[in-house]
């Protein structure tokens, strides 16, 4: 017990540590690899609470995909730094009082009790016991049976915003010389091959 | 205090989502400071949808974090991709030269 709450305050105290470095670093890079530390304690955290699938995910699609797409861009555009940090001092003032008030009202509500004891037992897909089923199946058993059209419109999803992506992006290049494959396979004998009568001796 | 309970990672949770409101208002002329922040946002969402999951012995919270994580993920591609053909027209990714479109 001693080591699990050990555990807990440790990831918790650097993901909230790298938390705020993400948003008070004077470099974005510095900000994204913080963000990266900030994800990897959280999937701490989701191992801590018997939640292994999700944290694995948290580790593939957000420290793998998102973070990485979120240095090259970083990397990519030229950011003026100096013009990014104006005004820091005065947003500092108004910003920290307005997470100060937001912070204090969510204590005030998680330190209320609200959870009521009989909710466990009203639990629409029960977590089975971990002896008999592990996370990973039983979060599959649940996402392809009861849930699967979900999981579809999240495929959906992903497929919209992965081709909205590339749209996005996609510019055409002045100057730049590309195969054009139906112009060689429409080219014919005529404009392609001259014949010269070449008289012998002379050259062309 | 060494009893760890939901109380203790929905207050994890909530100075996460504080610090990612305080985020967008520091960084208020950073766009990907910005975006960064509101991935922290939908993190602490994430860990107050495991907690609660754990916590009543319902598996359904985690399929929805599960779901959270897509938009997520879908949300920074699509924005990530906006900032960069921004930055590729005007050369700047300054939130007060975002303007173009005001009447």
């Amino acid at each position: 017990m001693i080591i699990q709450a050990l555990v807990f305050y440790v990831f918790a105290t650097i993901s909230i540590a790298s938390a705020l470095m993400v948003v008070s670093s004077k470099n974005p890079v510095h900000s994204v690899l913080f963000l990266i530390l900030c994800f990897f304690n959280a999937a701490g955290l989701f191992v801590l609470m018997g939640a292994e699938f999700l944290a694995m995910i948290l580790v593939v699609v957000y420290v793998g995909a998102v973070a990485v797409l979120f240095l090259f861009v970083v990397m990519m555009l030229d950011i003026n730094i100096e013009r990014a940090r104006q005004g820091f001092k005065q947003h500092l003032i108004l910003g920290g009082s307005i997470g100060l008030v937001l912070l204090v009202e969510l204590v005030l509500i998680l330190s209320s009790t609200f959870a009521s004891p009989d909710a466990v037992a009203v639990a629409s897909v029960p977590i089975p016991n971990i002896d008999d089923v592990h996370n990973t199946r039983a979060l599959g058993q649940v996402l392809y049976t009861k849930y699967v059209y979900l999981f579809q419109a999240c495929g959906m999803i992903l497929l919209v915003a992965m081709i909205g992506a590339i749209v996005l992006t996609l510019r055409k290049r002045e100057g730049v010389r590309k195969q054009v494959i139906s112009d060689q396979v429409n080219r014919t004998r005529e404009e392609s091959v001259e014949i010269k009568k070449v008289t012998s001796g002379s050259g062309i | 205090m060494l009893e760890i309970g939901l109380a203790h990672y929905l207050i994890v949770a909530a100075v996460l989502f504080t610090l990612g409101i305080f985020g967008i208002f520091l960084n208020r002329k950073n766009v990907i400071v910005i975006l960064m922040s509101i991935e922290l946002m939908l993190l602490a969402v994430n860990i107050n949808f495991v907690a609660f999951s754990t916590h009543m012995g319902d598996l359904v919270g985690q399929v929805f974090a599960i779901f959270i994580l897509t938009v997520a993920a879908a949300e920074a591609a699509i924005g990530l991709a906006i900032l960069v053909i921004y930055f590729r027209n005007r050369g700047s990714i300054a939130v007060e030269d975002i303007n173009m479109m005001k009447g």
